[in-house]
């Protein structure tokens, strides 16, 4: 198991590696030298190289990758060209911000797939079934960024408008109103449409997976036996037939929750939450490189974790696999 | 296995009338099946996949299902514990200990399943739950019927039912999982779990045929050590008619859905009485036939029928030596009716039986 | 799992139908007697020709703007309203569906054909080459694709072509893998076990043995790419990352809307969106149909 672990973290220095300089040298392509806003200045291309030398921005994309690199061990990620702040100060409360929407909405979007799916499947063909079928298609095939709108339009701003509220029952902009703080209603009022937002698509599609799982389950020989031996429908259900079906579940979750962070780019810039998405989508309309490159090497670093994680869970509920 | 085996066996002369009345035991059988027909519907017509069975189990008895993979044996077992899939449309009456089992709700079915009538299936592997330990099973088998029972007492008996099915050490291998297991102790630990509550009737599917030939012989001798100790009744389905001489009473014969003879095991391998049966055991391979060079295995000609569109008539009459086109055999549907005492076959002309055919 | 199971399983075993049919005309008849798939299959169908056609159908421009008009809300004259440039919605919406479709599919086909080549031979010839396929995409996996996009279409510009090469370059990987997967199982096969015993070459085995039994799962892939490019490019181009004006695009026009979110312009959000969730349902229906027709044990429990 601690081999495993190890093994598993060796190779994903690499690949980030990898990563990293693919994003470093794709980015410091994409937005050009910092110093050429100075083109314009009295010393026009003097100024430049001047300034790029003082930077080091005149080395070869390699060379200043390494030397990025070596800053980046020492925990130095560089400064922000957009606020002149240094980059891993920014990314502490970013990532604060958004650990609220993944903890809360993995919490939603688990639950409520898991338990929508096990109803469908032993309900299958029911009336109720077909409803969350159709649901279920309408949230797969739904623009998260639309269903944004949407739901502003018609959970905030249109209820406000329609019964002529002081305030909205859902907000819009950020998690708390200003001066707020803490857990409390006010935080619960401004996190509900973020989080629905952010994993319409997941409940959607995560609901289907549970439910053709435990479809597969529901029809193997084992539930045969466990129904022969006189076991009760709602033990067969939940002991013998979900357990089952939450193996593959749980890989799918701990690898989609990559998509989860992307869908953070979206939903933080709806709602303005300030966030590791709408950090990067600020830094990367600026050219900001060096926030730009943090923002994908942490990001890379949680999707091979939670990765690392789905198959410690995979290890840890399906005693046929043996991690080594 | 003698005469003195066979308890059930009545030298009676069983009246020849039309009836359903079938040889059966002198007091009332543990099981009675009347008529009992499953139909599955599917998209490409109605499935016929058990027509008509009609038999008795006595108390004590072992009584073998044999025929070719379709040809019903594991519907009408699975009819009899309820648990065809809703697809399935059963008729008939199943008797089981003066209740008739089809009125029951699944409800109602579960207290009899596991704890009078339990059911050991094929592929030991499949029908065990892969992320439970064998003991985890076991225990569960007894929990669900005896709440009462301490998890002390639950591991004790899981234990000592490991060890009744001959499964060495026990208590370590109750910690285990399916997959540590090697086939047959698969078969056992299966065993093991469906004897958990002393069923009144043990249903066998196929439970030796994913193994080895002296595993086999191994599982099957557990079976019968269990019968004399528990006095419960065994169906024991399978397609291996080496098997069914070895530790059956009596034998069903089942060909596409329908019986086609049902008698007593000597009865029925010594005299078959119908041509079905004769076919069966002439293609089984002997040692003792090895000096015969020119003999060649026999075979039945043709391929079992789609039981979509079964033949008219007799439906094994396509492949039979013995049929009389254009007469009865292609027309009429024959009935099983006695052909010498707890002797019944569905032949019209059982005397033709053993006399080589004009094919 | 034994082939010869108990209980209905047996079923299984009979022939059911009295002649042979070839497995691509039950797949055939199974996929036009999918419900869904066939009206999903005609809406599309009606919706990519109403795009095409617009510039017939519809009497307005496109692209002229009256500023000096009022908006005009949904009525008899503008079905859909005017936008904030006094142009037909209704119009604009098809115009951008053009584009959209167009990109959609193209990243799709693109993306199919190369991720197919790619993961059947690195699934049928293994070692060296299906090392470097699992460690090249390994690297994409780990990095959220908006992400990789945005910085890719911010450095090679939006024009519709680069939209559409970035895309399927990111796309191709998840269908190789796939392949690879389908290739690798039916490789161990045994009837190409015997192929390639009886001495039948590479290409052959392929070609004859392979690809028959990974059809499928390419076109349901395919239908894959189809509403993932979709998705995608709106996403992107929604962030303002995608398609520039003076082209337009269904994620485009909803990012001028996004604006006018609780105003008395609201109705211009309903619009694109309905359009990309009537495209992508009906692709995902179509895929759903495919699937059922190609794998029948799916929808049969």
């Amino acid at each position: 198991m601690f081999t495993y672990v190890a093994r598993r973290a060796l190779y994903a220095i690499p690949v980030i590696l990898f990563a990293s300089f693919l994003t470093f040298w794709l980015s410091s392509e994409a937005f050009g030298s910092p110093c050429d806003k100075l083109r314009t200045s009295r010393e026009g291309v003097t100024a430049v190289r001047r300034c790029e030398k003082r930077i080091g921005v005149d080395q070869p994309i390699p060379v200043r990758y390494a030397k990025w690199l070596g800053n980046v061990v020492e925990g130095d990620f560089g400064t922000s060209s957009r606020t002149n702040q240094e980059v891993s100060a920014m990314l502490g409360p970013a990532m604060w911000n958004t650990f609220q929407l993944i903890v809360f909405g993995s919490i939603l979007s688990i639950s409520v797939a898991l338990f929508v799916g096990v109803f469908s499947s032993v309900r299958q063909y029911s009336a109720p079934d077909y409803l969350l079928t159709a649901l279920a298609f309408i949230g797969i095939a739904m623009p998260p960024f639309w269903f944004g709108l949407l739901a502003q339009q018609f959970l905030a701003v249109g209820p406000k408008q329609w019964f002529d509220l002081k305030e909205p029952i859902f907000f819009t902009v950020g998690l708390h109103s200003a001066g707020g703080s803490g857990f409390n209603l006010d935080y619960l009022r401004h996190l509900f449409l973020p989080v629905l937002t952010l994993t319409v698509q997941s409940i959607a599609s995560w609901s289907r997976y549970v439910r053709t799982s435990m479809l597969d389950v529901l029809s193997t020989d084992y539930i045969r036996t466990a129904r022969a031996k006189g076991v009760p429908r709602r033990t067969i259900t939940w002991r013998h037939a979900t357990r089952n079906a939450l193996i593959p579940f749980v890989t799918v979750v701990a690898l989609e929750t990559g998509a989860l962070f992307g869908g953070l780019i979206i939903t933080e810039k709806i709602f303005s939450i300030p966030g590791m998405g709408q950090l990067f989508y600020d830094s990367l309309l600026v050219g900001d490189t060096n926030v730009v490159v943090a923002w994908m090497i942490i990001t890379a670093t949680f999707i091979m974790l939670f990765n690392l994680i789905a198959d410690l869970l995979y290890g840890f509920l399906d005693p046929r696999v043996r991690l080594t | 296995m003698t005469d003195a085996d066979l308890p059930t066996l009545t030298p009676t002369d069983a009246p020849i009338t039309r009836s359903p009345a079938i040889p059966s035991a002198p007091t009332e059988p543990l099981l009675s099946v009347r008529d009992l027909s499953v139909t599955f519907h599917t998209d490409d017509g109605d499935v016929h996949a058990v027509d008509a069975a009609t038999f008795d189990v006595a108390a004590n008895e072992t009584v073998g299902i044999v025929g070719e993979s379709g040809s019903g044996k594991s519907v009408t077992a699975l009819a009899l514990l309820g648990l065809l899939p809703k697809s399935a449309t059963i008729t008939g009456e199943i008797r089981f200990k003066g209740r008739l089992l089809g009125e029951l709700s699944d409800k109602a079915m579960q207290p009899i399943r596991g704890e009078e009538i339990a059911m050991i299936f094929q592929d030991a592997l499949a029908a065990l739950n892969p992320v439970h330990t064998v003991g985890a099973q076991i225990a569960e088998a007894i929990r669900v019927h005896h709440p009462e029972t301490s998890a002390k007492e639950l591991h004790a008996r899981s234990v000592e039912l490991l060890d009744i099915v001959g499964i060495p050490n026990p208590t370590d291998r109750v910690e285990q999982f399916p997959h540590q297991f090697s086939g047959g102790m698969r078969q056992r630990a299966m065993i093991a779990m469906s004897i958990a509550n002393d069923p009144a009737l043990l249903i066998a599917d196929e439970p030796t045929t994913a193994l080895d030939v002296t595993v086999q012989a191994q599982v099957l001798e557990v079976l019968e050590r269990i019968q004399d100790r528990t006095q419960s009744s065994i169906i024991l389905i399978t397609h291996d008619l080496g098997v069914v001489a070895g530790v059956v009473d009596r034998v069903i014969v089942m060909y596409a859905g329908r019986q086609v003879e049902f008698g007593s095991v000597d009865d029925t391998f010594y005299e078959p009485k119908h041509p079905y049966t004769e076919g069966l055991l002439a293609s089984l391979p002997r040692l003792d036939r090895r000096a015969e060079k020119h003999s060649r295995l026999h075979r039945i000609v043709g391929q079992p029928p789609s039981l979509i569109r079964l033949p008219g008539g007799c439906a094994f009459h396509p492949r039979c030596p013995y049929a009389d086109l254009g007469g009865r055999c292609d027309h009429d549907r024959p009935e099983l009716l006695p052909v010498g005492p707890d002797h019944r076959s569905s032949c019209f002309f059982p005397e033709r039986v053993g006399t080589g055919g004009q094919s | 799992m034994s082939a010869e199971t108990t209980g209905v399983s047996d079923l299984a075993g009979l022939d059911f139908a009295p002649e042979p049919i070839t497995q691509w005309k039950l797949f055939r008849r199974r996929f036009f007697r999918h419900r869904g798939a066939m009206i999903a299959l005609v809406v599309l169908i009606l919706l990519v020709i109403w795009c095409f056609s617009v510039s017939w159908l519809s009497p307005f421009d496109p692209y002229r703007q009256d500023l000096l008009a009022d908006p005009v809300g949904p009525g008899s004259a503008h079905w859909l309203g005017t936008d904030e440039l006094g142009r037909d919605q209704l119009t604009r919406i098809l115009v951008a569906g053009q584009l959209s479709l167009k990109i959609a599919f193209s990243i799709a086909i693109l993306s199919v054909a190369f991720g197919t080549l790619v993961g059947a031979v690195a699934g049928f010839f293994g070692s060296a080459a299906d090392q470097f396929l699992m460690r090249f995409t390994d690297v994409f996996l780990v990095v959220p694709e908006l992400a990789i996009l945005a910085v890719a279409l911010q450095r090679f510009g939006s024009t519709g072509i680069v939209i559409i090469l970035v895309l399927s370059f990111l796309f191709w990987m998840g269908i190789a893998r796939v392949v690879r997967g389908q290739v690798l199982a039916i490789r161990e096969k045994e009837y190409v076990e015997a192929a390639r015993a009886a001495g039948a070459n590479p290409g052959r085995i392929i070609v004859r043995h392979i690809l028959p039994n990974i059809i499928g799962p390419i076109m349901v892939n395919t239908t894959l790419a189809v509403t993932a490019a979709i998705i995608t490019e709106s996403t992107l181009s929604f962030l303002g990352f995608g398609v520039q004006p003076p082209q337009t695009s269904w994620g485009r026009m909803l990012a001028t809307a996004e604006g006018y979110v609780g105003t008395d312009k609201s109705y211009l959000i309903y619009g694109p969106g309905l359009a990309i969730l009537i495209t992508v349902l009906c692709v995902n229906f179509i895929g759903d149909g495919l699937r059922d027709a190609f794998d029948p044990q799916s929808e049969k429990h």
